[in-house]
């Protein structure tokens, strides 16, 4: 039987990690990630890898992008404000076609903003977050234990599409303590025979992200977009809970999901239909799920801990097939359910009607 | 009829980009010569940095990794942490390491990485034009100093290996000026002692290379070469400053 252990969602990452095959992970202290290094110095070391606390966020992603280069597998954490240092090297390591994986327990913004839980980040994580056209790979969990799974699986992701995965929560998701049950998990290696280890009987090999000639470049980039279009195939992921039936479709991820997932049996308890489409990659984004949804004429409310980020994705799934609306705290601010209730409530109102619904209370699947 | 004079294994067979007379060139093949002397090419993994060495890549015939702009220490650290038995080193300029990469290097050397710096100071940022750099002399012209580097204005020249010698991480630093016979001998020599260090795996070392910039000085090869000599080294004394 699996072994089930309690445990914070930070340190989840790291045993996550170990267990998805990261053997070398660089870091810069910042709240509310801290357990993550912390737990890192202690076992990192146990299972044959290396822990260094880097300078800088720019120097730990940089260590991060010698590391993907010698083809082991790698990765750092940090929060908002480091993050964006971590944007530098992040573009590079895109940029040269190395897998990595980031983890950002998201606090509040801009500026130094606050350690309280947001999930204003949305943007950068989404859109690429650095300079030139290359975004990305993006797992959101919601619990301790998609902490530990979403994280072993990034580094198989990273690595099948040469390209930094990250793993994107917020303060809520990595300090809270749940019971999880340990996985067994084996990590898929692809050969790497691109890795600069030394030319030993072979030509020398080029980590690089420079192409003088624009040509060379667009071939590289054109390369890089063909893996995002079969992520978008193959890796989309989300989860519906009570969407069959719904009149009104919560939109969420990591701790506003959470909260929604409340939301859908407090509003069914008042008579409305209402379930949540969660997506667990950010990027690539559930589209083709929205608007299936869409199609069928659910009408979508949008929660985020930001002032309207992912909403502006949901909005290009629906393209105007159906209504959506936002609903979102900032600064660090939990929306709490009976807030997002009332807005559910309005929204069914302005609806023409809806009739019987399932009162029965569901369990999470 | 004997060959007295090939080009190293560790170079690779193309023509460098570099403007006629500079020195980047003669210290590439030197890096390559030690890596060929010491045997360790299949061991060797490259970082360069951004600047005119920004292709060094293309001319090295080892892995090479292209760093960003001051962090090839990081990059460098990363690669050596995770494959302790490869011989890692970085060619870095001195907008690269002084300005930009000041942090990345001062915490390399600090941790006493086991890596070699080369580190190639010649008093200006020659990839984007000639403009100031950290090691520009005082009174020095430049695109964004025309007038002349002012203390008062645009602060003082850093000297590295004095800064990196107060730190307990490097076992070994240089400063060298390949810029006559006997200067091409002692850089040559102090490369090899830095790569040599770093297979006794006890610490950092670099080896500070005063280069000349023909194009951006305005001068011919042979006279910026007497630039070098007349005007950085009054101010950038040569010298083992650390070796132990
Ligand atoms: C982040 C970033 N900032 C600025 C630049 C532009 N840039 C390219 S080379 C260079 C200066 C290089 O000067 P130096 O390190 O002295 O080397 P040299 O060209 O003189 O050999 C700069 C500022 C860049 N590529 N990246
Ligand atoms: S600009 Fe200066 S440093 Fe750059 S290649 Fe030309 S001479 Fe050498």
């Amino acid at each position: 039987m699996a072994e089930r252990v309690l445990m914070k969602g930070n340190e989840a990452i790291v045993r996550g990690a170990i267990a998805g095959g990261c053997r070398a992970f660089f870091g810069y202290p910042i709240t509310p990630q801290n357990e993550i290094p912390e737990c890192m110095s202690r076992l990192m070391p146990k299972a044959g890898g290396v822990f260094l606390q880097a300078e800088s966020e720019l120097a730990a992603i940089s260590m991060v992008y010698g590391a993907a280069a010698a083809g082991v597998r790698t990765m750092t954490s940090s929060s908002s404000p480091g993050i964006s240092l971590k944007q530098e090297g992040i573009s590079y390591i895109a940029g040269a076609e190395l897998p990595c994986v980031i983890a950002n327990v998201q606090r509040g913004g801009p500026g130094l903003g606050n350690i309280a839980a947001a999930q204003s980040d949305y943007f950068q994580s989404t859109r690429g977050g650095g300079h030139g056209d290359y975004r990305t790979l993006v797992l959101a969990p919601w619990s301790v234990m998609e902490c530990y799974t979403l994280t072993a699986e990034a580094f198989d992701i990273a690595d099948e599409y040469r390209n930094p995965c990250l793993v994107l929560l917020d303060a809520v998701i990595g300090q809270m303590i749940e019971a999880i049950e340990i996985p067994d998990w084996k990590p898929k290696v692809p050969p790497k025979p691109w890795t600069t280890t030394g030319a030993k009987g072979r030509p020398a090999n080029v980590v690089n992200s420079l192409y003088i000639i624009p040509s060379d470049l667009e071939e590289v980039n054109n390369r890089i977009q063909a893996r995002y279009k079969h992520a978008a195939e193959h890796l989309t992921r989300a989860q519906s809970i009570r969407t069959e039936d719904a009149d009104v479709v919560l939109v969420a991820y990591g701790c506003s999901a959470r909260v929604c997932r409340s939301v859908v049996d407090m509003a069914r308890g008042e008579g409305i239909r209402a379930g949540l489409l969660r997506p667990i990659t950010l990027y690539p984004f559930p589209t083709r799920e929205i608007d299936a949804l869409a199609e069928r004429g659910k009408r979508f409310l949008v929660v985020e801990m930001s002032s309207g980020q992912m909403v502006e994705d949901v909005r290009l799934a629906v393209e105007g097939k159906s209504e959506v609306r936002f609903y979102g705290r900032t600064g660090g601010v939990v929306p709490a359910p009976a807030e997002i209730v009332e807005q559910v409530k309005a929204m069914a109102k302005a609806s023409s009607g809806s009739t019987t619904v399932n009162r029965q209370p569901t369990t999470v699947n | 009829m004997q060959k007295v004079y090939e080009r190293p294994e560790s170079m690779a067979d193309v023509q460098m980009s570099y403007c006629p007379g500079c020195l980047h060139g003669t210290v590439h093949r030197m890096i390559a010569e030690v890596i060929d002397e010491l045997g360790v090419r299949e061991q060797v993994v490259g970082v360069c940095p951004v600047g005119c060495a920004v292709f060094m890549y293309e001319y090295m015939s080892c892995d090479m990794i292209e760093a960003a702009h001051g962090r090839a220490p990081a990059v460098a650290t990363g690669v050596k942490r995770v494959l302790p038995d490869s011989v890692v080193f970085t060619y870095q300029g001195d907008g690269d390491l002084a300005a930009i990469g000041t942090a990345e290097i001062i915490h390399a050397a600090a941790r006493g990485e086991r890596i070699t710096t080369i580190f190639i100071n010649n008093t200006t940022y020659g990839m984007t034009g000639g403009q100031m750099a950290p090691t520009t002399l005082l009174g020095q012209k430049s695109t964004t100093c025309p007038t002349g580097r002012e203390a008062m204005r645009e602060g003082f020249p850093i000297r590295v290996c004095e800064l990196l010698a107060t730190l307990d991480g490097p076992i070994y630093l240089a400063r060298v000026a390949p810029v006559n016979a006997a200067g091409l001998v002692k850089t040559k020599n102090a490369i090899k002692k830095a790569f040599q260090k770093q297979l006794e795996g006890r610490g950092f070392s670099l080896v500070e290379v005063l280069c000349n910039c023909p194009t951006q000085l305005k001068v011919s090869p042979i006279d910026s070469l007497k630039w070098v000599e007349e005007n950085m080294v009054p101010y950038y004394p040569l010298g083992e400053f650390v070796d132990r």
